[in-house]
């Protein structure tokens, strides 16, 4: 199991590696940066200046390392649109865009996964279609649809939630439930799938000709197999809600990350988006690094690849 | 020990609805097993055996309708016992060995755990105490360096050695009924001989009943004190070993024995017996003799009937003949 998780640790250092010189060379890939900088106006010298300020001068590699090295130690500049440090700038948004994509990926699964359960053991029965329906439900309804009903029903119509903000944790209440929904309807249908599959498993008929009881079964025999895909997605709609998010936090202006890097595109503000993309591939990799090593917990035959 | 048979089954249906209509993959089977006792279940694949065992177990499908007039573990009811007495008697008192030792395991947990669960289910023990009997057993079994196979997965073992573990699985409570649904088929013919010859002493060391179903005639007449032939969801012929052996009456258990080659009686190269023909459809009404189609002995009456015939040495069979030949004349 040790041996595992380095080899899978390794891996992932050398994916994040990667992941941080394309995003580096995304500043190249946009045009000269210098020229973007001193704007439409600007002349020749001008230009040699902002080039040799920010040291666009320097050859390519040079100018990686010093980037990767800043990085390293949470240094990546200073935004073209705030001049403000862009740790300071992400951090900030970061723990927004966190908050909501915890609470939604917690919420989806809470009700995703018993609601497989449940559909995988009675299939075709009213919860079963209950739940199918709400998942395509799910998956057809756009995001700032469901979202705004949302907010005229509880904080127009019933005044219980407020509409907009960050502030408390009553604000989190709806982006919650939104983005949420989003990720839920993937994840239910594969715990059903998965369940249905393992339940027919020659195992789960030794495990009741033990003696072991329903529960028993389904819980530690079936549903300890049949989560295991369902891990591996969640930690890509994980990544996919925090990098993702934009629309949700548009809809409730929770000024999170996503909306940030939305709007920093938009500036060509390039070391912001340098950063963010640096930022939420991490967090791809650390959610798929920690799925894989739940899933070799969860099943042995992964601890050999 | 009273002189009640431990398990006591008459008139087993069991009946599967299908889109064309249903399918009566049993009908009306009656057999009795004592304690230690061991009854061979032979018969061709799709003829109801692995059903039957599974019916015993209460392990079946749920959409499989079982209907009984009698079906009785040691004075228990099966029929009518509640599903937590049956869970308690499942793994405990009577257990049962499947035919895909590949795949009865959890992949997910380590054989230790496996093999601990079904006492720790039953048993007030420690898990200490679990882990101790586990590798006792895995010993009894023929397992060597026991104790490090504990903490190992289905996935690293061998089939050979999976089926060992689920013998071993089985054991764990020492039932007084152990159910064995063709546990070597799926093993490598070297490995067949091995894993029964462990069973079978195994069964007679700590005295249990065994049914061992199989389609293999050779097994059946080194091990079993019983025999009952199964065709088509019948239970064509039962009685004595020896008697069925020596004396096979029914028309389909003389061409099953016809079948196995005997060194000696069987020349070099020449061609083994075989029974032409195939096990007709069960979906609908059945009825008459279900082996009438591929019998060499039919008569007109075989299309309506197939009477319980006794013989003297203790073995029944279905047949309208009384005796299971043709008597009349046979026009040349």
């Amino acid at each position: 199991m040790l041996r595992f998780i380095l080899r899978r640790l390794g891996l992932a250092l050398l994916v994040a590696l990667t992941v941080s010189f394309i995003s580096f060379s995304l500043l190249f890939l946009s045009g000269d940066p210098a020229i973007a900088i001193a704007g439409e106006s600007a002349n020749a010298e001008d230009v040699a200046a902002i080039r040799a300020l920010y040291g666009f001068d320097r050859p390519m590699m040079v100018q990686y390392g010093d980037w990767l090295w800043h990085a390293l130690q949470f240094d990546f500049g200073v935004s073209y649109y705030f001049r403000l440090p862009v740790a300071d700038l992400i951090s900030e948004r970061l723990s927004v865009t966190m908050t909501l994509g915890v609470c939604g990926i917690v919420f989806a699964l809470l009700t995703a996964v018993p609601l497989g359960v449940i559909a995988a053991i009675r299939p075709n029965s009213l919860i079963d279609r209950i739940a199918l329906f709400l998942s395509v439900a799910g998956q057809a309804m756009p995001s700032f649809w469901f979202g705004l009903i949302l907010i005229v029903i509880f904080a127009i119509q019933l005044r219980i939630l407020p509409a907009s903000g960050a502030d408390t944790w009553q604000h989190f209440i709806m982006p919650t439930i939104v983005l949420g929904y989003y990720a839920m309807p993937a994840i239910m249908r594969l715990t059903r799938a998965g369940m249905l599959e393992v339940l027919s498993a020659d195992y789960i008929r030794t495990a009741r000709a033990k003696g072991a009881s329903e529960g028993r079964v389904l819980f530690k025999h079936a549903l300890r197999n049949a989560i295991i895909p369902v891990v591996s997605l969640a930690a890509v709609q994980m990544g996919f809600m925090l990098g993702g998010s934009i629309v949700v936090e548009s809809v409730f202006a929770l000024h999170g990350a996503g909306y940030l890097a939305w709007e920093s595109i938009g500036r060509n503000d390039l070391p912001t988006v340098q950063a963010l993309i640096l930022v939420f591939a991490l967090f791809y990799i650390v959610f798929t690094f920690l799925a894989d090593v739940l899933n070799a917990w969860l099943d042995p035959r992964m601890r050999s690849a | 020990m009273n002189d009640a048979p431990l398990l006591s089954v008459r008139g087993l249906t069991l009946d599967i609805p299908t889109s064309g209509g249903t399918l009566h993959a049993v009908r009306g089977i009656d057999f009795d097993l004592n304690r230690g006792e061991t009854l061979c279940i032979v018969g061709e694949s799709g003829s109801g055996k692995s059903l039957t065992s599974l019916a015993l177990m209460g392990l079946l499908a749920p959409k499989i309708r079982r209907k009984a007039v009698r079906m009785t573990f040691d004075g228990t009811d099966l029929q009518k016992a509640s599903r937590r007495q049956l869970r308690q008697l499942r793994g405990d008192r009577m257990s049962m060995i499947f035919q895909e030792p590949m795949t009865s395991l959890n992949p997910a947990y380590t054989i230790g755990d496996q093999l601990a669960e079904t006492l720790l289910l039953h048993k007030r023990v420690s898990r200490t105490q679990a882990r101790a009997r586990a590798v006792e057993l895995l010993e009894k079994v023929g397992i060597t360096a026991a104790e490090s196979r504990l903490s190992q997965y289905p996935h690293q073992l061998s089939g050979g050695l999976r089926q060992r573990v689920m013998i071993a699985m089985a054991l764990m409570c020492e039932p007084e009924l152990i159910i064995a649904d063709e546990p070597t088929t799926a093993l490598d013919v070297t490995i067949q001989a091995q894993i029964l010859r462990l069973l079978v002493d195994l069964q007679r060391e700590m005295n249990m009943a065994l049914i061992l179903i199989t389609h293999d005639l050779g097994v059946v007449a080194r091990v079993a004190d019983k025999v009952a032939v199964m065709y088509a969801g019948e239970l064509i012929e039962t009685g004595p070993a020896s008697a069925i052996f020596r004396n096979p009456a029914h028309p389909y258990t003389r061409g099953l024995i016809n079948c196995i080659p005997v060194p000696g009686r069987n020349e070099r190269g020449a061609r083994l017996g075989t029974i032409p023909g195939i096990v007709p459809s069960l979906v609908g009404e059945v009825t008459g003799c279900p082996f009438r189609g591929r019998c060499d002995q039919r008569v007109a009456i075989c299309d309506t009937a197939a009477p319980l015939r006794r013989l003297p040495d203790g073995h029944e069979f279905r047949c309208v003949h009384p005796d299971g030949h043709r008597h009349e004349e046979v026009t040349a």
